[in-house]
């Protein structure tokens, strides 16, 4: 599998990176020189093999059901880049 | 006597114990060092009030003959991955620019209870990603070591620990945390003769650390010797319910178990190891290796990891996959790096904000990351990748029915010079083959110094463990160290 | 035995009918007092951002830790839609940007749910649900998170973000295409919410969000392959989902005979102009790049978590409404009626209690309830768990109207100052003076009176104008002011007029 200019355009705008179109042509190469590297993965045969969930034997434990977290609004909001009336805001979004 | 600027963890615990110094002496020591090295570029973040406060704090509990912390009085640096309450922390990166946890990592809280301070928070590569601390945005980090070669040439401390490693080999704090999902504790810690260490994941909860890839990350010490790793790591380590992937085991007491007697011990070689182009001075080092732990009573076997090669590409499937997912959340809209053009919207600032923030590598990573788990391409990448990733933890469990530990070098080459591998990242990668393999399978691994390559460069050795089996792992690390009678430090230049 | 029914909803087109296929994807919050993976509470209508956790935030290095409440529920409703249980599930990321969504990414169950298939019974027409039922298939339900709130109002040049529902836990009940007619659709989604509210993982109140619909609308010829849809997001009321599937169904009906294509897509539903509109913001949020969340590890369920589900289910609205039927007697409609609603069955089975052969007074208590309750409640506005009168005070007034004491005439005008006063129906009937006349002597002595006054119609009578027994059974419970015993006046005016 080889990644065109169009692709990594579509990849970029998936990650939310803005990118110049000369950045786009320089990506092809070097995205294509990794994934063509990684790919020798396809050699191996894994159809009897599960993939890996846990990488140390351990089990999902189940938290109680109590109220023990919130009322820190100050502190959700310290870092905001801008934050009014309690809330965080951003450039309007139209729906 | 030894000059404090030389102690190490338990260097410092027995000089404050027997009264030759106080914590705060240390303490001033350590602040001075930190002040004078600002050319290796170590510190983001200086944070000489901290390390006081907690020396005070050693001296005053000393004075009420209260029992002292493990870490009591122990100025050590911070990876500038751990979440520092009131501290300003980046990951080294410009999208958290200006970022102030308003909380404390568990692995940091860990540390302070222990009656460790801070001495300030350590440069590293950007998010983690990279092996020779060139991603950071704030600057590459330089090592105090230098080729014997007269050239003066800035070399790597590695990565992606790379504040770690300069000020614990520089003698600029006694100790440093690190965190490693590929290697970025044992590689920096090899190119720069100290010792480092990376537990079984899960035994260091990873609660308030910020994320590279979840199912590698594990945070570790960065210290002189074997001793004060395991001090160290006994301060780090403990289960924490906040982090759904922690162990819930007790902490073992490593540090009194120490004991450099192998016999019975069998020791696995893995043949896959031997890679293509190794320099003759590492495959010296290692049959050197080999030699010091039948010397200390072990017996070595041959053994095979038939998957090793495929390390590194799952690993460069998994990481970025994860990541890519993990750095979503810097967008601009609760902390850090705000970037807004006129008349953009949501989406747009996202776009502005990530391309400002980001680093060339971690892009280049988000993007082979988000290509991956691609609607079409999860399949072929990601799901092979995690099955092979199993592949390679059963090799390391079927070798475990021949030995109890592995030997292996840490990296193929010893540290190289900044700018030489920047421009190729494959290269780059190349880096972690020997430690990634232990990280895909979660397997506790340390990097012990074990002597100088032909350039005056030091060099080290890997030991591999079972699951949960840090104590052999320290003690066939401390065999090593007593036989490879490492002293080699890098001349103070700056 | 449910009998399937054929649908006959169609869209009359220009080349002829057009036959609709739904499929709903119903979001319902799970009731729990705090978030799925933290610890903030779930409270409704707090101070913006003041639920909010670290964790909800998504600071840096922040991790989620499973609330084992929130499992417990899913696995009951699956339960009490006898669906299978998973005992291995997972919980996978699904990735995209948007500023309600701090994480960048939804933790949710893609592919490995919780729960498997199951079946919900519907039924569409109350009167006789079991002569007009269906089955509707579940697919999967899965638990994931919610999302944050936007506000556009509040400035002229930005969105306002508050993240306290951020994190709630949502169950996603995925139905399959199964239901045909709008009227379907409403009774699926009645339905679901009753066995939520029974089982009591869900309070179903869709005014504040607790459940909402994915409706997905796709059209064909009657019996043709199946149509391109289009799912319309987060539509929260019952009228809205009908709103939906009708404007859908015309709109795709058109546009094909138009020679157009329906285009797989999101849309929105415009409740003021009461229609659908493509979400264009969104569009490009089609590759999720789901994975495993690997900040958590498979959720395994033991046997004995599943058996201690199943074991603290109620009885649901099936096996009541068949018990009411069956085991009480009750008709059909009442055994509906009073079992959709979890709250009105206990209220009835409260009542029931007062007794010890409940079979004996439910039919006259069914009747009752469905009745002068439902009448006297939908007068206040108000729900059956603040009814004015209780069920042991509504127990009493139907004993005295089976006992005699009073009649049912007397019992209405009894309930109206219970409801007034809150006083017990004997009390009143005490004070007031409201006893039944049942002595045959005082009853006999009235009937001589109204013959005596009314010697003419009693003459007409005689002659066989049998219409006239009213006008005398009238005549005498209103010369004893509705006290007398309407048996006893009936008997006696029966044997004296001959």
């Amino acid at each position: 599998m080889s990644i065109d200019k169009e692709t990594v355009k579509k990849i970029a705008s998936l990650s939310r990176i803005a990118i110049t179109e000369a950045e786009a042509d320089a990506f092809v190469p070097e995205l294509n020189q990794i994934l063509g590297w990684v790919e020798q993965l396809g050699e191996v045969d894994t159809s009897k093999v599960e993939p890996m969930t846990a990488v140390i034997p351990n089990k999902l434990r189940l938290r109680e059901d109590v109220v023990t977290d919130g009322e820190i609004r100050e502190k959700i909001l310290a870092n905001a880049p801008i934050a009014e009336h309690g809330f965080f805001a951003v450039p309007k979004v139209i729906e | 006597m030894t000059a404090i600027y030389q102690l190490g963890i338990a260097g410092i615990r027995s000089g404050i114990a027997d009264g030759d110094f106080t914590a705060k002496e240390v303490a001033e020591t350590f602040i001075a060092r930190v002040r004078a090295a600002k050319p290796l570029n170590a510190f983001l973040v200086e944070t000489p009030e901290h390390a006081l406060a907690a020396a005070e704090a050693t001296d005053k509990a000393k004075a009420a003959g209260e029992d002292l912390g493990k870490m009591a009085g122990v100025p050590i640096g911070m990876k500038d991955l751990f979440c520092t309450q009131g501290v300003e922390t980046t990951a080294a990166s410009g999208i958290l620019k200006g970022f102030v946890p308003q909380y404390e990592s568990t692995v940091s809280a860990n540390l302070f209870k222990a009656g460790a301070g801070m001495l300030g928070k350590l440069n590293l590569d950007q998010f983690a990603m990279g092996s020779s601390n060139e991603t950071s945005a704030f600057g590459n980090v330089i090592s105090p070591w230098r080729r014997n070669d007269g050239g003066n040439a800035d070399l790597t401390p590695g990565g992606s620990s790379g504040g770690s490693a300069t000020v614990v080999s520089g003698r600029i704090a006694p100790a440093a945390t690190g965190t490693d999902t590929g290697g970025s504790i044992r590689q920096p810690a090899a190119f720069t003769g100290i010792t480092g260490f990376k537990p079984t994941y899960g035994r260091c909860s990873r609660w308030g650390t910020i994320a590279f890839a979840s199912s590698l990350d594990q945070a570790g010490p960065m210290a002189h010797d074997v001793r004060d790793c395991a001090i160290m790591l006994e301060s780090m380590a403990g289960f924490d319910a906040k982090d759904s992937t922690s162990l819930d085991l007790p902490v073992p007491d490593w540090e009194a178990a120490l004991n450099s007697n192998l016999a019975g011990k069998k020791i696995g070689i893995p043949k896959e190891y031997r890679v293509e182009n190794m320099p003759a001075d590492i495959d010296a080092l290692w049959q050197k290796g080999i030699e010091m732990l039948k010397d200390a009573g072990a017996t070595i076997v041959d053994v095979s990891l038939p998957h090793t090669k495929y390390a590194l590409p799952a690993y460069y499937i998994i990481a970025p996959a994860e990541a890519s997912s993990n750095l979503s959340r810097y967008d601009g809209v609760r902390y850090g790096l705000r970037d807004l053009p006129d008349g953009a919207g949501l989406q747009d600032m996202y776009a502005a904000t990530r391309e400002a923030g980001f680093g060339d590598e971690v892009k280049r990573r988000i993007m082979i990351g988000t290509y991956v788990l691609s609607a079409g391409y999860y399949d072929a990448y990601y799901t092979q990748a995690q099955k092979v990733r199993t592949l390679i933890a059963q090799d390391f469990d079927k070798a475990w029915n021949s030995c109890d530990l592995l030997l292996t070098p840490t990296a193929p080459s010893a540290a190289f010079g900044l700018g030489e591998k920047s421009d190729d990242p494959l290269a780059m990668y190349l880096n972690d083959v020997f430690t990634v393999p232990s990280s895909l399978a979660g397997l506790p691994a340390m990097s012990v110094p074990a002597g100088l390559d032909g350039k005056g460069l030091p060099l080290g050795l890997q030991i591999i463990g079972k699951a949960l089996d840090e104590q052999s792992v320290f003690n066939a690390g401390l065999a090593i160290e007593e036989r490879a009678g490492f002293v080699a430090k890098p001349e103070q230049w700056w | 035995m449910v009998k399937m029914t054929e649908s006959t909803y169609r869209i009359q087109g220009g080349t002829g009918e057009w036959e609709v296929v739904i499929g709903l994807e119903v979001h319902a919050q799970i009731t729990s007092e705090s978030k799925l993976f933290s610890g903030a509470s779930t409270e409704f209508g707090a101070e913006p951002n003041t639920q909010v956790s670290l964790v909800d935030a998504a600071m840096p290095g922040m991790l989620p830790v499973l609330n084992g409440e929130c499992v417990r529920q899913a696995v009951r409703t699956g339960l009490a839609i006898n669906a299978q249980i998973n005992k291995y599930s997972r919980f996978d990321r699904k990735n995209y940007f948007y500023a309600d969504l701090p994480q960048g990414y939804q933790i949710s169950q893609l592919y490995h749910p919780i729960v498997g298939e199951g079946v919900i019974q519907i039924s569409l027409d109350e009167k006789d649900p079991d002569a007009h039922g269906k089955a509707i298939g579940v697919e999967r339900i899965h638990i994931e998170q919610d999302a944050g709130k936007l506000m556009h109002d509040q400035h002229p040049t930005m969105s306002y973000v508050d993240l306290n529902r951020c994190g709630v836990a949502l169950m996603e009940i995925v139905s399959k295409p199964d239901m045909t007619s709008p009227k379907e659709a409403a009774a699926y989604v009645r339905k679901l919410r009753s066995i939520l509210r029974y089982v009591g993982s869900c309070d179903g109140n869709m005014e504040q969000g607790s459940m909402r619909a994915d409706v997905n609308v796709s059209v064909r010829k009657p019996g043709g392959e199946l149509g391109t849809r289009t799912e319309t997001k987060n539509v929260n009321s019952m009228r809205f989902i009908q709103a939906v599937i009708e404007y859908e169904a015309q709109r795709q009906v058109d546009l094909i005979e138009d020679g157009g294509v329906v285009v797989q897509e999101t849309r929105l539903f415009d409740p003021d102009r009461n229609e659908t509109r493509s979400m264009r913001s969104k569009e490009d949020a089609h590759d999720y790049r789901y994975f495993p969340d690997p900040d958590l590890l498979p959720l395994e369920l033991e046997d004995d978590f599943i058996f201690d589900c199943k074991a603290s289910l109620p009885e649901l609205p099936d096996e009541k409404r068949a018990r009411y039927k069956n085991v009480l007697g009750l008709s059909p409609y009442n055994a509906a009626v009073l079992t959709a609603e979890h709250e009105t069955a206990l209220w009835f089975e409260q009542l029931l209690e007062t007794t010890d052969q409940p079979e004996k007074i439910a039919s006259s208590a069914a009747n009752w309830v469905t009745s002068e309750l439902f009448g006297a409640l939908n007068r206040l506005g108000v729900g059956i768990e603040d009814s004015p009168v209780s069920p042991a005070q509504a127990a009493e007034l139907l004993g005295l109207v089976a006992d005699g004491t009073i009649s049912g005439k007397i019992a209405k005008q009894v309930f109206e100052i219970m409801l007034e006063s809150g006083d017990g129906a004997k009390k009143i009937v005490e004070e007031q003076g409201l006893v039944q006349e049942s002595d045959t002597g005082a009853i006999e002595k009235v009937i001589a009176e109204v013959m005596a006054a009314n010697e003419d119609k009693v003459a007409q009578y005689r002659d066989g104008k049998d219409k006239l027994f009213g006008f005398f059974v009238g005549q005498t419970m209103k010369a004893m002011q509705g006290k007398a015993n309407p048996q006893v006046v009936n008997e006696l005016l029966k044997k004296i007029l001959g």
